[in-house]
């Protein structure tokens, strides 16, 4: 029989093993700021288009993230898609006329909100809206503009 | 129960049923177990005589009749009442049932460790008492494994012991073991009987052992006490099936054959 | 008829040896609290159900991380996007693979042990003698291996998940070059602390205690012989992967939706 004293050892190593990959998972393995999220302000954007945008996706601003697409819905009444943002509070100081626009991460990559500052001394606060907002790109539509300038051109040219 | 009932009876049971499945076990048995006496419940394998130990014990509830047990009504008692009477019962199982996990020590002290808040040094003087009084003190840090099976049944029995019950209950315990442990398990249970005044029950179908020992003998089989009395008074029963379970015959009341169609029947029915 | 009437025996035996589970689970239950007070019970417990579990699941853990390293790499670096890899990597064992292969493989260590344990317990009457002694082995016996079993579990699942990342680590980036930065900084966007780490630690968290539920169950159940026990142990096996499988589906339906 292994005495008492190493089982005891070897018990408390197995959970501090365990703990420590919990933390790794934590720090290490995702993003830790989630829990920070939750108090942060909101702020609305409509949009034409959205593409793939989905909640959860990125809000950034110079390519730093500052927030969360907390939700998406659709307005019936305009025809048009209500992303709502959610942002980290320490960012509080974006101006009231920043413009919204959906981008795409490289080639095949997930799309995220984009926001460009403005030039107002205002700032955006809980539940304002984004009125300057660019919806996404959709690749057909890129594609058939793309080959209708073609053809404008060609036909211009002749 | 009246008040004279108690220094008598230790325990009583009376029109006791009981089924196993469709089998039936107990088919109105009536057992009287006096205190500080060594009472032998005998019987054919399968007759269900653990079983009338565990009923005992509150471990099976019969199907109807009464078991009690130091005036208390076993099948009615609320689970911690169950245990509180427990605490007075000893038990040998037939395998001994030791915690093959800790030693010969450990498996004494432990009834003393759940029941008892003694300090640790009491409870070491408490161990060695009872292994010494089955000749075991110089095995207390073996384990169950490393012990014979007569070795075993007498650790069981200093756990048994180790609270000091009023009564003890053996199940089989002769059974399988060679003459010299037999004989040293026999003058334990004796022992304990006497010095201890505790009262023994034993469920065995070792005759001559028994009837040694006992100072009284229940014969039973299916489902019924056929016969019951003093070893002495019981062979001279005029039951021919208590003369031929005690004399062992091959063939009596107990038939040689397993119930079977007419033999020379038997053999012509495929030939034809 | 006669496959009706097998049929019918057959889910009247099921919803028994269901309803019989459930009336045991109270009862462990019921004893949880006296295990509270043993800490020492309980101590030696975690011993044979998670530091003995330890080495198989870190290995796994790592082989299994090795693997999906190399397999996403080849499969990425053809859309050219294996920088995704420790994305990749991290989701696919912190959502699925962790919790699930690990509780598999502690219901094949851990819970046929138990059973086997309690199972030779009965069989040799030592549950029996227990309760002579007026000892409630539910209390000593079932509920502290219940609850190690239950508390385990979590942190095996988390083991595996962090080594597999470390061996997807050492081959996606000491082998086959992904860029360490790209691996670890694709991995922190992506994986999120609440929907990825925390779903994953509630479904180990569900699977440990079924596997250790039904281990528990059939070692206390089983028929009392030789035969008896190594049937109740193959059982519990078979028995705990389908279990974890079909609750792994029902977990991920409610936790990630999609359905």
């Amino acid at each position: 029989m292994i005495n008492r004293r190493s089982i005891e050892v070897a018990v408390g190593l197995f959970i501090a093993a365990g703990l420590a990959a919990l933390f790794m998972l934590a720090m290490k393995v995702s993003n830790i700021s989630a829990f920070t999220e939750g108090n942060g302000y909101q702020l609305s954007a409509r949009f034409e288009n959205i593409g793939g945008l989905k909640v959860r996706s990125p809000v950034t601003m110079g390519g730093v993230r500052i927030g969360r697409v907390a939700a998406i819905e659709f307005d019936q009444n305009a025809y048009q898609a209500v992303v709502t943002l959610r942002i980290n509070p320490q960012y509080d100081r974006i101006p009231k006329d920043s413009s919204a626009s959906i981008y795409t991460s490289g080639l095949l990559g997930e799309q995220y909100v984009g926001l460009e500052p403005g030039a107002d001394d205002t700032y955006m606060r809980d539940q304002d809206s984004i009125s300057l907002t660019q919806s996404a790109l959709v690749m057909e539509r890129l594609i058939s503009k793309f080959l209708f300038n073609q053809t404008v051109k060609e036909n211009g040219g002749s | 129960m009246t008040a004279s009932d108690r220094p008598e009876l230790l325990v009583k049971i009376r029109d006791l049923h009981f089924r196993f499945g469709a089998r039936v076990i107990f088919d109105g048995a009536d057992i009287d177990i006096q205190r500080g006496k060594i009472t032998t419940i005998m019987g054919p394998s399968g007759t269900g005589k653990t079983t009338l130990l565990r009923m005992i014990g509150g471990q099976l509830k019969p199907d109807s009749g009464s078991v009690l047990v130091d005036g208390l009504e076993v099948p009615k008692l609320k689970t911690d009442q169950l245990f509180a009477l427990r605490k007075h019962m000893g038990m040998m199982f037939q395998t001994g049932a030791l915690f093959t996990g800790l030693t010969i020590f450990e498996n004494v002290a432990y009834p003393l460790r759940e029941h008892t808040r003694l300090p640790e040094a009491m409870i070491r003087d408490l161990v060695l008492i009872k292994l010494q009084a089955v000749g075991l003190r110089g095995a207390r840090n073996l384990m169950p494994a490393e012990l014979s099976g007569g070795m075993a049944r007498r650790v069981a029995l200093a756990r048994a012991v180790a609270l000091d019950p009023m009564m003890i209950m053996y199940d089989e315990p002769f059974t399988g073991q060679d003459p010299i442990t037999v004989g040293v398990i026999m003058q334990l249970i004796r022992h304990l009987n006497q010095s201890l005044g505790i009262t023994s029950i034993i469920v065995s179908h070792d005759v001559t052992e028994v009837s040694a020992i006992s100072d009284y003998i229940y014969m039973i089989s299916e489902g019924k006490v056929v016969d019951h009395g003093p070893p002495a008074e019981l062979k001279k029963s005029r039951s021919d099936w208590v003369q031929q379970f005690l004399q062992a015959l091959p063939d009596g009341p107990v038939p040689f054959q397993y119930p079977a169609p007419d033999y020379r029947a038997d053999l012509l029915e495929d030939g034809g | 008829m006669d496959w009706l009437q097998s049929l019918g025996r057959t889910g009247l035996i099921l919803f028994e040896r269901l309803g019989r589970g459930h009336l045991f689970l109270l009862r462990v239950f019921g004893g949880m609290s006296d295990t509270l007070l043993r800490p020492s019970l309980l101590i030696a417990q975690m011993y044979s159900i998670g530091v003995l579990s330890f080495t198989i699941i870190a290995i796994s853990g790592l082989n299994v991380g090795m693997v999906l390293g190399l397999q996403m790499y080849n499969t990425l670096v053809d859309f050219g996007a294996e920088d995704s890899l420790g994305q990749v990597v991290a989701l696919s064992l912190v959502r699925e693979l962790g919790p699930v292969v690990a509780a598999l493989l502690f219901a094949g260590r851990a819970g046929s042990a138990l059973t086997a344990e309690i199972g030779l317990m009965k069989a040799t009457e030592q549950l029996s003698g227990m309760e002579m002694m007026a000892v409630d082995p539910i209390k000593r016996v079932v509920a502290p291996r219940f609850l190690a079993g239950m508390l385990s579990m979590p942190l095996l699942a988390a083991i595996f998940s962090a080594v597999g990342i470390l061996g997807g680590f050492f081959v996606g980036v000491g082998l086959l070059g992904v860029d360490s930065g790209a691996f670890w900084s694709q991995m922190q966007a992506n994986v999120d602390l609440r929907e990825d780490i925390v779903n994953g630690v509630i479904k180990s968290f569900v699977f440990g205690f079924v596997a250790t539920w039904i281990a528990v169950y059939e070692g206390y159940d089983t028929v009392p012989t030789t035969e008896g026990v190594s049937r109740s142990t193959t059982r519990t096996v078979v028995h705990s992967a389908f279990a974890i499988l079909a609750l792994d589906f029902v977990l991920t339906a409610l936790m990630f939706g999609g359905i």
